[in-house]
């Protein structure tokens, strides 16, 4: 069988070889297999001394002191230690978080994990391109609000919030202010020197890193505090125990390195893949760009093309590895939450493809992508009689539809 | 989530795709499902004079399960009479298309969209 061209890079990416191989070095009897935590020999020294290294790379990218990473099992252990370790910790301040409602699921479903335990949530609702409402956000920070937690880059549509404007107003109101950066690290800039960020979650396997691997900035000026979600042996300052995983924090240090290396390059080629694509698609009928298409990371698209249904299409274009916003697959029916939060239509959510291309994408991947959806977008409308109800001048809208 | 075979097949070789004439006294017609809920079918029927089911048509906007199954009801309905092609049921479909539970509401969608293709023509009769 021939495998799929990978176009869903926002999902996972493979580890680059070159992090592979020194990863690799640290897991056997010949390699630094040590615990960093044991002091008082050789092999310890070794792995702690590895440790340090890809702190630092970690740091280095984001323009981070290497003492305020913190090494965790992935973003969603990062959003869950930011938000629940600053509402545990200072919830005699205030009991009030906002976020979005287009938030990843790991800051959306523990938000609603402290409602149950006593915290009040907002949950604002995006713009219609996907990013937040600034006046918006001012008018909801009230006396109480502890802190603010809105993702730099969404994993679904790829559009960028504005750290700068969102983490002034987080300062003036005394507002902590946590970002998830899953998507973004390693892709766009990021200067959290300068950045008035309090936490900042990262992922190492977004960004040709191993998966598993995470990472929390935890800024040391101003000093944030962070009540503990994992207990043990008090490693990374007591936030986070656990034996740290040396050949995984190895990997995303490395994985950051080039990154930091290769960014600038990497994004222009990518953003040039992405609009290959999209100019492969934007003379056809009916056919949207979901989220601002220029406050947007290079190798996102996420496109609905209307009257036919995402997972038929997933399906007939079986050559391409990518993800819909259909939720046909889910027992619930219900379409992309992201989506619908943009105020899309039902049948536009349903329709919609995410491609995501990245470092091993190619002109070609990308050409014979575009053959392959004209291709079934035809042969699906043809088959669809919400698109000879369009052709007949039929408004979907004034259809009685029965629900089931 | 892969598919089943008989699923591939229906769906990429779709029979009786098309549209019948939906004013004519022997066309009954069914639209079930909706755009909100991700599947929309439409299934035409048409009788002879002997009151059998002589073509069948349709299209429908759905996943890969939901097309293959209006496609394969088209097929089972032709040569039948309503009150044979009324008795179909949405658990023959699963088991024919060997559909995995969380696609039984395509099936349930097709017994509906077969059903309203004859109330549609009962009520053209009256």
């Amino acid at each position: 069988m021939l495998t799929p061209t990978y176009m869903d890079y926002s999902s996972t990416t493979p580890v680059d070889p070159r992090v592979a191989k020194k990863m690799a070095k640290y897991l056997t009897m010949e390699g630094d297999f040590g615990n960093a935590a044991s002091r008082s020999h050789y092999y310890g020294w070794q792995a702690e001394k590895a440790v340090d290294e890809a702190r630092s790379q970690v740091a280095d990218l984001v323009g981070a002191d290497p003492r305020e990473i913190v090494w965790t099992s992935g973003a969603t252990e990062s959003n869950n230690l930011a938000i629940k370790g600053i509402a545990n910790f200072y919830h005699k301040r205030g009991k009030h978080i906002i976020t979005l409602k287009t938030e990843h699921k790991a800051v959306l479903d523990t938000c609603r994990q402290l409602e149950r335990e006593g915290f009040e949530v907002t949950y604002l609702d995006p713009m219609a391109n996907g990013l937040l409402d600034i006046e918006e956000f001012k008018k909801t920070i009230r006396e109480d609000t502890i802190l603010a937690s809105f993702m730099h880059v969404n994993n679904e549509i790829g559009v960028i919030q504005d750290l700068q404007t969102i983490g002034d107003i987080c300062r003036e109101n005394k507002v902590f202010f946590h970002v998830d950066a899953a998507q973004s690290v390693g892709k766009i800039e990021i200067n959290l020197a300068s950045l008035p960020v309090d936490l900042m979650s990262f992922s190492a396997h977004k960004i040709y890193g191993p998966k598993g691997m995470g990472a929390l900035y935890v800024s040391r000026k101003p000093r944030v505090r962070l009540e503990a979600q994992m207990h043990g042996g008090g490693h990374e300052r007591g936030m986070r125990s656990g034996t740290l995983a040396t050949h995984q924090i190895v990997g995303m240090g490395e994985a950051f390195a080039i990154a930091k290396a290769e960014m600038k390059e990497e994004s222009e080629r990518t953003l040039k893949l992405r609009q290959r694509l999209y100019d492969g698609f934007s003379d056809m009928e009916e056919v949207v760009v979901n989220g601002d298409l220029d406050q947007r990371i290079s190798g996102n698209l996420n496109i609905s093309f209307n009257y036919v249904e995402g997972e038929s299409l997933m399906m007939a274009i079986s050559g391409v590895a990518v993800s819909s916003g259909s939720a046909c697959t889910s027992a619930s029916l219900e379409p992309s939450y992201v989506l619908r939060a943009l105020g899309l239509s039902d049948e536009l959510a349903h329709s919609s493809i995410r491609f995501s291309v990245g470092r091993y994408t190619t002109e070609k991947d990308v050409d014979d992508a575009i053959a392959l959806v004209r291709e079934k977008v035809e042969k699906l409308r043809d088959l669809s009689p919400l698109w000879d109800m369009y052709k007949d001048g039929i408004d979907l809208n004034s259809v009685q539809w029965a629900a089931h | 989530m892969a598919y089943g075979k008989k699923v591939l097949d229906h769906y990429e070789n779709p029979r009786n795709v098309g549209v019948l004439d939906k004013d004519a006294t022997n066309v009954g017609t069914g639209m079930v499902g909706a755009p909100a809920c991700g599947d929309v079918m439409r299934l035409q029927i048409q009788v002879n004079d002997n009151g059998v089911i002589e073509e069948a048509k349709f299209k429908t906007y759905g996943c890969g399960s939901a097309i293959a199954s209006s496609s394969l009801l088209t097929e089972w309905v032709k040569g039948k009479t309503l009150d044979e092609a009324s008795q179909i049921k949405n658990t023959e479909i699963v088991d024919e298309l060997e559909l995995p539970p969380v696609k039984i509401h395509c099936s349930v969608l097709a017994e509906d969209a077969i059903k309203a293709a004859i109330t549609d023509l009962k009520n053209k009769a009256n």
